[in-house]
Parts: structure tokens; C-alpha cells; sequence
């Protein structure tokens, strides 16, 4: 028999976007506070299985059409190809490097490359997370 | 810098994740993975001979200077160790494809064996103590894909086991790094050597360095801590084992070599003698072990485990003919441990069955592969022209300067006895009348294919064997700068 849960999908549908945008932020405000690649995957995951929990699996397998399988392969090769970039220019191994650029609306801001090793991590924890938990969940 | 101690690591690791992209398509998979594990020989042979040339490569990752990022440190040792890494991963990479089902190949294999490689490639070339903590699990995640794989009953009953084990030692493991930590403010190995020499041995560096050793002898299968590798050995697939047998106790050694060697130096009298009282009871448990199954696979993974009471033995007399032994063993003894997993593979393959019980005759149907065996079961007991006859003399020759006479009959012993384990095989399954095979599920090419790279392996061994004269130099390098730790710590911290 199937409940009535409204409440749960209507306050999902808000929830989760507020989840989705403090994920993003915790991942890009890792250099200088807390933060970081690692918890904002986890945090991100923890908005998309919020809507699998809210929604079933189907409809959101339908509005996220991702491998979150090839997900983890993705997000370590882009991690370990920001170590190997370095031997392109002569530099030892995970060297990094930043610089400052001048962005629309932004304003000027400071980019280094250990964003690409992070952003490597952030998809690699969302891949893990999901398949961990969909393929427990989609086990019928 | 130099980015050539991290290709050893860095080539396996990408060529794993490229693989899960193809994994279902076997036949690119397979090739892809060829390709790549050529590729990675051949660079750690460039390596090999760059580090005999011009000496240790050490790489400061990041760029940060050495006690404060993480140090890669390619000193001959390590770099020999990878390049017999890499040969028997050239082996199983040729013999995998012909042992494993499809089911299991497309499931992954590949990335969990490049894994595997990159994360034993990792504990041998690091610098750093947390840094090796790390490649450990590297390794054993690894590991753990590669035992569960096939998924029958008994594999996730033995895995169930191995997992729970290594969890625990890996527990063990960074509490002595928390330990270690909390007394010298560093996890760089050189400057703790450093540091340990300035303050020299107090008592509670001496528990650390026990602790440390009883971690990696869970890792090493040293008595009195072996009892969880016999039966986890077994039940994967032979290329599998192969892997495992040769590579992961082989790593549990290095480190010993490694830490008592450069940074618990300083009471030999304590861990030194306690290294070779577990040296002796390993070799006798182990063999007792080998002779007490008739499963083809189970003897040969006993047979790890006196070798591992030999090497460690010569850590324990820690004189120049002693470590030498060591060194010389260790590098012989992945490889033929992983020759004769791949063998024993093939024989279980054309019989069907691992009960020696039930083979018999074998000689007539396959005469390469018995006589593989038979030089095989020489190579591993210690016949003079082969290579383990070198290493044990060297290992006996350390033993006899220090007076330690006991130890001396008890490996000679051991030796006996690995013999007539390995040889009971050759003469029950081998000889005999001949007896017709049930060759209904046989395939003749792929029984040609689990031959050819256990030969290939085979040979290696016989060349480690015969051109010895080639080798002890190199030998002699690497024991020469064990036993001083002055040369590390000097490659490392360049002062």
C-alpha cells in the first residue's frame, strides 16, 4: 500500500535545492574555510538520495540521466591527470600552481589548479556514494 | 626532481581508470591492458638501469622540500622490487585471460589489477610512513575486488575473513603511526631515522618498532600470525592467487626491511633476536602445513610461508651475508611463487580437480608442464644451479658468522622438507601410468596460454639462477646501503 506523501516531496522539492546550492558552496570555499571536495560530495549525494527517497527511483533516473557507475572512473581521472599536467611543464609530480583572473560579475578572483584536483574528488565521492546506495536500494 | 620514481605508480593507476570506461568489450580490455603492462615493464627497466647508473632518484612531490611533503625515494631496493612487480604482472596479464571466465573479466578484473600493481608499486617506492599506510589499502581494496570476484559461497566465506583481518592490522597500523607521531613530530621515514639516532632507543621506540613489526607481520604471514592466508589464498581464481602469493606477504616483508634496516636500529638485542626465533618457528609451521594437505593449491600457498620465515631470518642476523640473503630471496621468491600459482593453475584446469589424489599420470599428456614443475619444485627448494640455492647459501653463510647454529639446521631442514612437499606432487600427479584425461572441457589453446607465461616466469628464475654473477653486484649495492642508513637519509634530506 502506498502512502500519501505529500508533505515529504513538497518540502523535498525545496530542500533539496537549498542542499544542492550549500554543496556547491562547501566545495568551492574549501581553499581558505571549511569545505572541500570530499564534503561537498558527500553533501550533494545526500540532496540527490533525499529525492530518490522522496520521489522512487524512476522519476529521478529520468531527470538525472548520469552513470553515477562511470562517475568514479571520470572523477579519478581527472584527480590523477592533474598530477601527471605537471610533467608537461617540468614541474615534479601534484605540482600546483594559481593565478588571478578577472571574471564578469565575479570580479577578480584566484584560481588555482588544485580547484581540478578537488572538483576530481567531488565527483569521485558523489559516484562512490550513489552506486553504494542504488545498488543496495535497487536490489528487487 | 625527477617524475620517473612516480611512473611506476601513476602508469598502472590511469590505466585502471581508462579501463572501467571498456570493461564489457573483453577483447579491447584484454589487449588495452597488454599494451599497458608492457609499457609499464619497460619503463621500470629504464628506471632500473637509470638508478644503477646514477643512484637513488627521489621525487619531492608538490615540490614541497623533503621532511614536509611526500617523498618518493627510487633507491635500488625499491626499484628492483617494482621491476619483479611488473615481470609477474606480465605474466598473470598473458595468463588471465585464459584462466578467468568471461563474467569475470568483464567484471572489472583489470582495473583491480592495475590497482593492485599500482598500490604494491606505491608501498615500495614511498618515503613516508603514513604514505605506505595508505598504498596498504590501496592495495588491499584492491585485493578485496579481486578475492570476492566470481562470488561463489566459499570466496565470500574466505574473503569475509580477510577483510575483517586486514581491517584490523590496517587499525593496528596507524595506531603505531599515531604512536610515532605523538614521540618524534614526523612520518617522514628518513628524518625519523633521523630523529630516533639524536634521541637513540628508549623504551617506548622499541614497543612502537614491535608494534610496527607485528602490523606487517599480519601483512607478511609470519607465525605466530599466518593463520588467515592458507584458506583466503585458495579460493580465488589461480591468476589471482598468483598475484597475492607473490606480491602482498612480499610487501609485509619489505617493510620490515625497510623499518629495521633505517629507523629501529638501535636494540637489536630485543627485536632482532625476537625476528629470529619467529623466523624459525614461521619455517617450521609453514612446511608442516605444506605437508599436510593433498590440495595441489594449498601446498604451494603454505610454501609462502617458510620462505617468509627465510627472509626473515636474514633481518634478524642483520649482517651483510644475512641481508644479503634476504634481498636475493625475496626478489627469486615472488617470482616463482607466481610461476608455480600459474602452473598449479594450468594443472587444475586440465584435471578439473586441486586433490592430488585424484591425478595421476600427468607426465604423459603434458611433459612441458611436468617438467615445468620439476624445475619449478628445485628452484623452490634450493637445487644449486637455481636461484634459491643462492640466497639460502648466502642466508646460512650469515647465520654460521653469527654462531647461530640452530637456525642453521632448522632452515636446512626446512629446505628438506619443501622439497619433498613440492616433489609430492610431481610424483603423484605426474608419474604413473598413464591414465586417458577427460579432455571434454579442455581447450587446448588455452591450456597453451596458462603454459607460456609460467614458463616465461620459469625461465626468469633459472636466468636469476645461473647468471647470479650478473646480479650480486646490484645485490651488493642494495645490502650495502641497508645496512647504512647514512645513504638514505642523506638521497632524502640532502644535507
Amino acid at each position: 500500500m502506498r502512502t500519501n506523501d505529500l508533505i515529504l516531496r513538497t518540502t523535498t522539492a525545496l530542500i533539496a535545492f537549498i542542499l544542492l546550492g550549500f554543496s556547491i558552496y562547501l566545495f568551492l570555499a574549501g581553499h581558505q574555510s571549511p569545505g572541500g571536495g570530499f564534503i561537498g560530495g558527500l553533501m550533494t549525494s545526500a540532496a540527490i538520495v533525499l529525492m530518490y527517497m522522496a520521489y522512487g527511483l524512476e522519476p529521478i533516473a529520468k531527470i538525472i540521466p548520469v552513470n553515477f557507475k562511470l562517475m568514479i572512473p571520470a572523477g579519478l581521472l581527472i584527480a590523477a591527470l592533474t598530477g601527471v599536467g605537471s610533467f608537461v611543464f617540468g614541474e615534479s609530480f601534484l605540482s600546483q600552481t594559481y593565478g588571478h583572473f578577472h571574471l564578469p560579475l565575479f570580479g577578480d578572483i584566484e584560481l588555482a589548479t588544485a580547484m581540478l584536483f578537488d572538483l576530481g574528488v567531488y565527483l569521485t565521492v558523489i559516484g562512490v556514494t550513489l552506486t553504494i546506495m542504488l545498488t543496495i536500494a535497487g536490489d528487487e | 626532481m625527477s617524475n620517473l620514481a612516480v611512473l611506476p605508480i601513476i602508469i598502472p593507476l590511469l590505466a585502471g581508470i581508462v579501463a572501467v570506461f571498456f570493461a564489457k568489450k573483453t577483447m579491447a580490455v584484454r589487449i588495452f591492458a597488454q599494451v599497458l603492462t608492457l609499457l609499464n615493464l619497460a619503463v621500470s627497466i629504464g628506471i632500473a638501469f637509470y638508478v644503477i647508473q646514477y643512484g637513488t632518484v627521489t621525487l619531492e612531490t608538490g615540490g614541497w622540500a623533503a621532511p614536509y611533503g611526500i617523498i618518493l625515494v627510487a633507491d635500488p631496493l625499491a626499484i628492483f622490487l617494482v621491476l619483479t612487480t611488473n615481470i609477474i604482472a606480465t605474466a598473470s596479464v598473458f595468463y588471465a585471460p585464459n584462466s578467468l571466465t568471461h563474467k569475470q573479466e568483464q567484471f572489472y578484473f583489470y582495473t583491480f589489477y592495475f590497482l593492485l600493481i599500482s598500490g604494491v608499486s606505491g608501498a615500495f617506492l614511498t618515503g613516508d610512513l603514513f604514505n605506505l599506510f595508505v598504498f596498504f589499502e590501496v592495495l588491499l581494496m584492491a585485493s578485496y575486488g579481486l578475492i570476492v570476484l566470481g562470488g561463489e559461497k566459499i570466496q565470500l566465506r574466505e574473503s569475509l575473513k580477510y577483510v575483517l583481518l586486514n581491517l584490523f592490522s590496517s587499525m593496528l597500523f596507524v595506531t603505531a603511526i599515531a604512536f610515532l607521531y605523538s614521540v618524534t613530530g614526523t612520518v617522514n621515514m628518513a628524518q625519523l631515522a633521523e630523529r630516533i639516532q639524536e634521541v637513540e632507543q628508549t623504551g617506548i621506540l622499541t614497543t612502537i618498532g614491535i608494534l610496527l613489526f607485528f602490523v606487517f607481520a599480519t601483512k607478511g604471514a609470519i607465525f605466530p600470525l599466518y593463520f588467515w592466508m592458507p584458506k583466503s589464498y585458495i579460493v580465488p581464481n589461480s591468476v589471482v592467487s598468483a598475484l597475492f602469493g607473490a606480491l602482498l606477504t612480499k610487501v609485509g616483508i619489505y617493510s620490515i626491511v625497510r623499518t629495521f634496516t633505517l629507523i629501529f636500529i638501535h636494540n637489536p638485542e630485543v627485536t632482532h633476536e625476537l625476528f629470529l626465533w619467529l623466523a624459525a618457528l614461521t619455517m617450521i609451521f609453514g612446511v608442516i602445513g605444506a605437508l599436510s594437505t593433498n590440495n595441489v593449491k594449498l601446498i604451494i600457498v603454505y610454501n609462502i610461508i617458510p620462505a617468509v620465515g627465510f627472509m626473515l631470518m636474514g633481518i634478524g642476523l642483520f649482517n651483510h651475508d644475512g641481508l644479503a640473503g634476504s634481498v636475493y630471496y625475496l626478489l627469486q621468491d615472488i617470482i616463482i611463487k607466481a610461476c608455480l600459482f600459474l602452473m598449479v593453475g594450468a594443472l587444475i584446469y586440465v584435471t578439473g580437480t586441486s586433490n592430488l589424489k585424484k591425478m595421476k599420470g600427468l607426465i604423459h599428456h603434458f611433459p612441458l608442464l611436468g617438467w615445468m614443475f620439476f624445475i619449478g619444485g628445485l628452484v623452490l627448494a634450493g637445487i644449486p644451479p637455481f636461484s634459491g640455492f643462492i640466497g639460502k647459501l648466502l642466508l646460512l653463510q650469515g647465520a654460521i658468522q653469527e654462531g647461530r647454529y640452530v637456525i642453521v639446521i632448522i632452515g636446512l631442514l626446512t629446505s628438506l622438507l619443501i622439497l619433498l612437499s613440492i616433489m609430492r606432487i610431481f610424483t603423484r600427479g605426474f608419474w604413473g601410468e598413464r591414465t586417458e584425461l577427460d579432455t571434454g572441457n579442455i581447450q587446448p589453446k588455452r591450456v597453451r596460454g596458462l603454459i607460456i607465461p609460467a614458463f616465461g616466469l620459469l625461465s626468469v628464475c633459472v636466468v636469476l639462477g645461473i647468471g647470479a654473477e650478473w646480479f650480486i653486484p646490484h645485490i651488493e649495492t642494495i645490502t650495502n646501503q641497508l645496512l647504512d642508513p647514512e645513504i638514505y637519509i642523506d638521497s632524502v634530506l640532502k644535507e
